[in-house]
């Protein structure tokens, strides 16, 4: 994993000794808020509907135990003993004080971290595949190239004042794990021949106007991906809208100018890129490939050891395929029901660390769905990995399943969000609890979101949930079909929304529709949908609910 | 400046934690809305405003927020307002060690 380099650590903490200064001036009024707030902003401070907040980055997702200690140490001693993960790799601290924050950025650059850039308009925190440097079907470690994005990014003196806020993602594997085609530049590793490089999209995301990314590049040698990326970003600065915030967006720009006009303007500043960089990046990249070594795995049985019913149902949903078939994935969900997607204790921070330590090489990677991943775990280590978080509350078997819903803080915390999201969560994840039909089911994404922002990613979930206020009262929209892979999708509505009191018994009829109407048990709800379209899911919800409104 | 009806109350966060704070008839601020002053002419509320960002060393984006009267003191007309005065959800929070 990466190590900070002296120039990494001295350029942190001078940022850290410039904030101290800011906040100090704020406090004694040589700074106004309007200065001070594009200020705390560049350091990940917002101000939320009950507090501060602080966005940290946690680059490509990737912890070390260290580092996950550290995030426990600031969470008890500088904010209520939990943080939240976050769709964006990141994890956020909803209650420091302003006094306190140069001291906790301190401690994060004390652990080779930071929240720079986690805010503004400007590259933010690249993301990447959770299960990077580990997956069996990878083409090869996205993390590489991540952090040389994060290097190359970070104060980039052309790039501090975009149109628009700027997100990349990257996967590595042949299966989109990282939701490339909702960012505003989709990177994932292709083969061609011998050769390594990238199959580049632009021009998606979410939000109010969401749109999938459309391929500029069908393959981009490795060795081109800096000045390939510095052209797109020119281009979009210079063209990008700086008249409306909602139109600002590069996937406007696509959608206005077209993609092909873009293509030449980005290949006519690319043959100048290409020419500066000069081999300086090559040299960069492969100093950093050195930090991303595999671990060396023992070698050990290739099946898993036998155990409870319980053990045997969580490495059902809660793993996946290692490269190496004497190891595999884990996934801790952070998503047992009733609990707030995506939070953890401090108490549960340290557990996983020791569990990273002990049984993973040191590894931790956060995923996108708001869970926390081992990714090296030996076959015959499961039984003692499960016991463990067990033990702390965080072995929910339910890793890709309806109630894995990932959610936004929504009106509980953000200042943006028009209804609250976690209490939907919570009401969803534990009625299905009840029902006992989840395994039966089988995998299914919901996401639900707050706002039109689209924090969760509801647009490309199997059941997309929006929250809405009209008139004073919380309605939630819903989306069917949305898929965040390499099939990726855009969910249709289903039409009205629902009442806060409505929703849940509006989710189960879509569920209890799609397990009446698929083929066999193989038959996700994704492909069901695919081949039957919304009628059916329409006709459960809107007729069922005027039969129960006459009742 | 201001289009919205009366009566309202005159909000911000504070500086140094972000609490949400209202402005109380002696133009202290208190984090309770119960204790918050209810401004009934436009003119007094763009007095009271302006007299709330002059304090720019105590609190953060002052507003004016639309209230109606409640039994138990002023209640926002706005939903966002309400849950900002309410507090966030008494969530469940994510297990704690035994002690």
């Amino acid at each position: 994993m990466y190590a900070y380099s002296e120039f990494d650590e001295d350029f942190v903490r001078a940022r850290v000794r410039q904030f101290r200064d800011q906040v100090e001036r704020r406090i004694d009024g040589r700074l106004t808020e309007d200065e001070f707030r594009p200020l705390r902003l560049m350091n990940g401070l917002y101000l939320q509907l009950h507090a501060y907040m602080l966005r940290v980055a946690i680059p490509y997702g990737t912890l070390n135990a260290r580092q996950m200690r550290q995030l426990a140490m600031i969470a008890e001693r500088w904010d209520r003993g939990y943080g939240h993960f976050t769709t964006r790799q990141n994890i956020q601290f909803n209650w420091p004080r302003l006094r306190d924050v140069p001291d906790i950025l301190d401690a994060l650059a004390d652990v080779g971290m930071h929240a720079i850039q986690t805010s503004g308009n400007c590259v933010r925190n690249v993301t990447a595949d959770h299960f990077a440097g580990a997956a069996a079907d990878e083409v090869a470690d996205p993390r590489p190239y991540a952090e040389l994005m994060r290097q190359w990014s970070t104060d980039h003196p052309e790039f501090q004042f975009l149109p628009r806020k700027f997100k990349i993602a990257i996967s590595g594997g042949a299966e989109d794990r990282a939701v490339t085609r909702a960012h505003d530049i989709g990177l994932r590793l292709v083969r061609k021949g011998d050769e390594t490089g990238f199959e580049v999209s632009v021009g998606g995301g979410l939000g109010r106007t969401p749109m999938l990314g459309r391929v500029i590049r069908d393959f981009l040698p490795e060795a081109d991906l800096l000045p390939y990326l510095e052209a797109i970003l020119g281009v979009y600065n210079r063209l990008g809208r700086r008249d409306n915030k909602y139109k600002a967006r590069i996937k406007i720009a696509v959608h206005e100018i077209g993609l092909e006009t873009l293509r030449d303007e980005v290949e006519v500043r690319f043959a100048q890129t290409r020419a500066e960089f000069g081999g300086a990046d090559r040299a960069l990249l492969a100093g950093i490939a050195g930090h991303f070594a595999p671990p060396a795995l023992p070698d050990g049985p290739e099946t898993i050891p036998p155990g409870s019913p319980a053990f045997r149902a969580w490495c059902d949903t809660n793993l996946a395929a290692h490269r190496r078939a004497d190891h595999a994935i884990v996934t801790v969900s952070l998503k047992t029901p009733g609990q707030v997607p995506g939070d953890a204790s401090a108490w549960q921070m340290r557990l996983l660390a020791d569990l990273a330590e002990r049984y993973g090489h040191d590894e931790i990677r956060i995923s996108h769905r708001q869970n926390v991943v081992l990714p090296h775990v030996r076959k015959a280590d499961l039984p003692a990995v499960f016991a463990a978080l067990a033990d702390a509350g965080l072995a929910a078997a339910n890793a890709g399943h309806i109630s894995d819903i990932i959610a936004c803080p929504g009106l509980d915390y953000c200042a943006l969000a028009t209804a609250r999201s976690i209490p939907v969560a919570q009401q969803i994840a534990q009625h299905f609890e009840a029902l006992k039909i989840e395994h039966e089911v089988g995998p299914l994404r919901l996401n639900i979101s707050g706002c039109i922002n689209a924090c969760a990613h509801h647009h490309v979930a199997e059941i997309g949930i929006l929250g809405l206020e009209r008139a004073g009262v919380e309605t939630y929209q819903i989306t069917l079909g949305g898929d965040p892979t390499q099939n990726a999708a855009i969910g249709q509505r289903t039409g009205p929304g629902f009442a806060a009191d409505e929703i849940v018994g509006a989710v189960e009829r879509i569920v209890l529709a799609y397990l009446a109407l698929r083929r066999d048990a193989d038959e996700t709800f994704g492909e069901a949908f695919r081949r039957v379209g919304l009628g059916p899911f329409q006709q459960v919800l809107y007729e069922c609910k005027e039969t129960d409104d006459a009742a | 400046m201001s289009r919205i009806a009366m009566p309202v109350v005159v909000a911000a966060n504070d500086l140094f934690d972000g609490d949400p704070v209202w402005m109380t008839p002696g133009g202290n601020w208190s984090r309770s809305l119960a204790d918050a002053e209810v401004i009934g002419d436009p003119a007094g509320a763009e007095a009271r405003l302006a007299a709330a960002m002059a304090q720019a060393d105590r609190v953060v984006g002052a507003y004016m927020a639309e209230v109606r009267p409640g039994p138990f003191g002023p209640v926002p007309v706005d939903f966002r307002e309400r849950v900002r005065a309410r507090g966030p959800a008494p969530f469940a929070l994510p297990a704690q060690a035994a002690e």
